[in-house]
């Protein structure tokens, strides 16, 4: 019996050190990306283009988890595709290196949209992957008057089929923004009023939802909901008679980038990797494939009419003009914003 | 026996490194915090934020929620076992099979078609409406969290219950009927005492992990409430706060021992022992 132990655990040694030594000639790049975020057939052309080089993904659902698990020592990710104020933090933290533009000559198709971020204007250490707005979606056989301000989310007329996206910044930011202030407010009386608007709206919304409210647009069993350009822009395909607005009063923009991790040892390969998620033939795929909109220009032009004249994907400079996007709040703040959150969601309605 | 001790040695391992260690390192988080200086000194202000009303009140209402659901569930799963070991053994343990063949399919995978069933276009307010009896908003309510809760955890109060059954030893039926007892008589003071240990096992083992769900009130009740476990996952993942979010983890384990010791309690109180 000891001798097969001791047999099993010699065995055990052996076998991954002879397995990696035969492929020692490709590099494996660890990339860390949200659920079904990138068209499949992309990364096999990529490493069919680059034999030596083998792409590893894992995904995640949050930049929250994103973070804890790129930042965790001894992680072992190179390449992740985190939203903007999470870019932000990790910056702050040094944690991204500083990205060699000579060697993503395809960065010239998203160079236009790059500049307008706030966060990272230069591109140092972060390129757009996709971008898109938050806004209204509605249905139009339930919902007859024009949409145009985030006030018709607390009209009594639809209550009982509107739906509120369930998470601290988005929901906050729809009564902010409502009221005019900051999305990004650090003042506590604002953020309070705002607050106070959610517990008054509460009786009339149906749901706090998040990937389920796409479901409950496209079956047409909601009039009025909040969420994501893109999301709208799928439900759209699904069911024509759903429209989109960012309201007059503005809203968040946000941006997915791709970044590189400063412990990444291959960046020469990672930065071959990000340069060909710039190509506009592969940016376009990516994008069909999404949903969301791209910053690609040279991709947009090879779009087919479906999408571009979906009114979810093409985020229009006037929409993008009164939109901004979210700031990396620092941790006192997300306590106050977490704090009136939880007083909105345990607040019960007299009835 | 001492020389076979060896062998629980890989549950040991792995009980030190995925329960005690993760414990004291939750421990660690939700008592010491660093000083101005850099020293690590004990702290209670994580529990004392974790004992805050609001927090407080979350909990409640997911004990409130865990307790309907384990009372449905022993109500409905008790009769259930009582009339499976009635049944015939083959019969039984057929109809044991399809109580449950739904298990076998991820629970997450049960909940989000229990969404699309309970949906206002949905075919169940479909039926109804075609038998005349009107449309009625069912999904995004709190009867629909209910229902989610007791559907996913019947089977873990079933099967422990329907268990303690067929341990039963027929002949103390038989001489309990000898001696006089009519069936009621029988059910109370011979078979209700003996399946006690299944009861015991089947309410531990919906009410604890049903303190914690929440993935069940975001689908089916539209995260009206906020649920602990939502709370816990802000703390952790949104605010970065390990040691408030360790302090009401170790909240949470302190309110579900005084509740586990309280059913245990109550049952030796209450039943009557065979006397």
């Amino acid at each position: 019996m000891k001798r097969i132990i001791a047999l099993a655990l010699v065995l055990m040694m052996v076998i991954p050190a002879v397995m990696s030594c035969s492929k020692k000639d490709t590099i494996t790049l660890n990339v860390l990306n949200w659920g079904d975020y990138m068209d499949p057939d992309v990364v096999k052309e990529f490493e069919k283009e680059n034999p030596g080089i083998k792409i590893n993904l894992t995904t995640t659902t949050s930049n929250e988890e994103m973070y804890t698990i790129c930042s965790t020592e001894g992680s072992k990710v190179d390449i992740l595709f985190p939203s903007d104020y999470m870019v932000e933090r990790m910056i702050k933290e040094g944690l991204l290196a500083e990205l060699d533009l000579a060697n993503i000559p395809n960065f010239k198709y998203i160079e236009e949209a790059s500049s307008t971020r706030t966060y990272d204007p230069e591109s140092k250490y972060s390129i757009p992957y996709v971008m898109g707005t938050v806004g209204i979606v509605y249905n139009k056989t339930l919902v007859k008057e024009p949409v145009t301000s985030w006030g018709i989310l607390w009209d009594e007329k639809y209550s009982q089929n509107i739906m509120m996206y369930d998470s601290i910044r988005d929901s906050l930011m729809v009564a902010l923004a409502y009221l005019g202030y900051d999305i990004n407010t650090t003042n506590l009386d604002e953020l309070k009023e705002a607050g106070e608007l959610l517990k008054k709206q509460k009786p009339l919304v149906v749901a706090y939802g998040t990937d389920n409210i796409k479901f409950d647009m496209i079956s047409g069993s909601v009039a009025l909901a909040v969420d994501y350009s893109g999301t709208v822009a799928e439900a759209i395909i699904e069911n024509p008679d759903l429209g989109y607005v960012v309201p007059d009063e503005g809203s968040n923009v946000w941006v997915d980038n791709i970044v590189i991790m400063k412990n990444c040892e291959y960046k020469e390969a990672a930065e071959k990797f990000l340069d060909f998620l710039c190509v506009p033939e592969i940016a376009a795929k990516n994008t069909e494939y999404l949903a969301y909109t791209t910053p690609n220009v040279g991709a947009i032009e090879l779009l087919d009419d479906e999408l571009l004249n979906n009114e979810a994907y093409l985020i229009t400079p006037e929409q993008l003009a009164r939109c901004k996007y979210f700031v990396d709040l620092d941790k006192d703040t997300l306590t106050e914003w977490n704090n009136v959150w939880m007083e909105v969601k345990t607040y019960k309605a007299e009835n | 026996m001492n020389k076979r001790k060896y062998i629980a040695a890989p549950y040991l391992v792995w009980m030190v490194i995925f329960t005690v260690i993760p414990l004291l390192l939750i421990l660690f988080y939700a008592f010491i915090t660093r000083a101005e200086s850099g020293a690590l000194i004990l702290t209670d202000k994580y529990i004392k934020s974790a004992l805050s009303g609001s927090s407080m009140s979350v909990l409640l209402l997911s004990m409130e929620y865990a307790l309907i659901t384990t009372v449905l569930c022993l109500l409905l799963a008790y009769p259930a076992a009582l009339f499976l070991w009635q049944l015939k053994s083959r019969i039984g343990s057929i109809v044991n099979l399809l109580f449950m063949l739904p298990m076998w399919m991820n629970f997450l995978l049960r909940t989000y078609a229990w969404r699309a069933i309970l949906d206002s276009n949905g075919p169940l307010n479909k039926l109804l409406q075609t038998l005349g009896l009107g449309s009625h908003r069912m999904l995004y309510t709190e009867g629909a969290v209910l229902f989610g809760l007791v559907y996913n955890f019947l089977p873990f109060m079933l099967l422990p219950i329907y268990t303690s059954f067929t341990k039963i030893d027929n002949s103390l039926v038989q001489a309990a009927e000898d001696l006089g007892a009519n069936r009621w008589q029988t059910l109370l003071r011979v078979v209700f005492p003996l399946t006690k240990p299944g009861i015991i096992t089947g309410i531990t083992m919906v009410f604890m992990p049903a303190v914690s769900t929440f993935v069940i009130s975001r689908l089916l009740g539209g995260s009206q409430t906020m649920m602990f476990g939502d709370l816990l996952e802000n703390n952790f993942m949104l605010l970065k706060d390990w040691n408030t979010g360790s302090a009401l983890a170790i909240v949470m384990m302190i309110m579900m021992l005084l509740s586990m010791a309280l059913v245990r309690k109550s049952d030796d109180d209450l039943i009557p022992g065979g006397g």
